[in-house]
């Protein structure tokens, strides 16, 4: 992959892990989509042919020497982009639950409004309609705690499909939460006074593969993040941090 | 109590050789070595100077000194295991952004190679 030039801006990254079922159709659904914009699949050193079929597909493929799960599987495709100078980046997941048709409303909203940050979300015209009763529960939850932290009401801050624009990019290059950033990430753009916008994007199930987040690990999730929204409202930011 | 100040001794001096042998063999980093070395130190000489060890449990507030034996034991490996898991936490920072760096690396080492032979064999 080349380095960003003046017409080539958008980097679509697509972090997978054992995905070796899903990743290949996303990539061609993705070309399809955002034809000659550049893919770059994070292989999150999955023990199956993730990196061989996302290659085969046309994709160039970033393999981490070992697993680090997806904060530090995104944070590296968000280094690479910002070294390379492109100006936005769009993450698409690699289980074939985000659809592709859906990167051009995305990528227009960050032309277009401003905000460094664009989350493709489930809920914003079909608000209350979750997918499980557990979901429910954690997104109403999140949303309670976030509004008053990000100062408006965020309908689907769970959701991955995510757009970011460079000075974004800067932050999260430096700084990305490492297990379930989803929402800490909403924070840590907060406390640089950054702006969201949500469009609204209907998600799939997953083609093949395993959750990152299944039932029995719903409840750890929920501590999990609640503690990293708090961390991240304190997090001190000295000279030790990279 | 007598013999609970012995069983301490004891346990301090096992201590201090398991983990001056694991230095010699190189199992522990010197470094990692001085939070286990002083903790087994501070339990020696409490358990060996019983008139300090009074001391301390009547500070505490604490009339059975047993029970003032048992928490010095557990405040001192507190300290420990915090100061191992900033040292944890550190090294795992360090781990992450050294895995990203290699990634990163051996992408663009293998484009560059792309390139070279796409423009030696258009």
């Amino acid at each position: 992959m080349k380095p960003a030039s003046k017409g080539n801006r958008l980097l679509i990254l697509i972090p997978a892990f054992n995905e070796e079922g899903a990743v290949g159709q996303v990539v061609r659904e993705v070309q399809r989509s955002m034809p000659g914009v550049p893919i770059l699949v994070i292989d999150d050193s999955s023990a199956d042919g993730t990196a061989g079929v996302a290659r085969a597909a046309g994709a160039g493929v970033m393999s981490l020497p070992h697993h680090l799960g997806l904060g530090g599987c995104m944070q590296a495709g968000y280094k690479l982009a910002y070294e390379l100078g492109y100006d936005y980046v769009i993450r698409v997941d690699g289980d074939g639950q985000h659809d592709p048709a859906n990167i051009p409303k995305i990528f227009n909203a960050l032309l277009t409004s401003n905000c460094q940050m664009v989350i493709g979300s489930r809920y914003v015209e079909k608000d209350g309609e979750f997918t499980s009763a557990v979901r429910g529960v954690g997104i109403v939850l999140f949303r309670l705690i976030l509004r008053p932290i990000l100062g408006k009401r965020v309908y689907d801050p769970t959701s991955g499909f995510v757009g970011v624009n460079r000075d974004a990019l800067a932050v999260f290059s430096r700084s990305f939460p490492l297990e379930y950033p989803e929402i800490e990430a909403l924070v840590v753009l907060q406390r640089k006074s950054f702006r969201f916008q949500e469009v609204p994007c209907a998600m799939r199930p997953r083609r093949t593969g395993k959750s990152t987040i299944t039932a029995l690990k719903s409840i750890y999730y929920i501590v999990h993040v609640l503690l990293g929204v708090f961390v991240n409202i304190l997090k001190y930011e000295g000279p030790r941090r990279r | 109590m007598t013999r609970l100040l012995h069983v301490m001794t004891a346990f301090s001096g096992i201590l201090i050789l398991l983990v001056l042998i694991s230095v010699r063999r190189a199992h522990i980093r010197v470094e990692y070595s001085v939070s286990w070395l002083t903790a087994a130190i501070i339990l020696l000489i409490l358990s060996l100077n019983r008139r300090l060890f009074y001391w301390l449990a009547e500070l505490m507030g604490i009339d059975y000194p047993p029970v003032a034996l048992l928490l010095i034991v557990f405040f001192v490996f507190l300290v420990v295991f915090y100061r191992f898991s900033i040292r944890i936490s550190d090294m795992k920072d360090s781990n992450i952004a050294l895995a990203q760096r290699v990634a990163i690396l051996e992408y663009q080492l293998r484009s560059s190679h792309e390139e070279q032979e796409k423009s030696n064999h258009p």
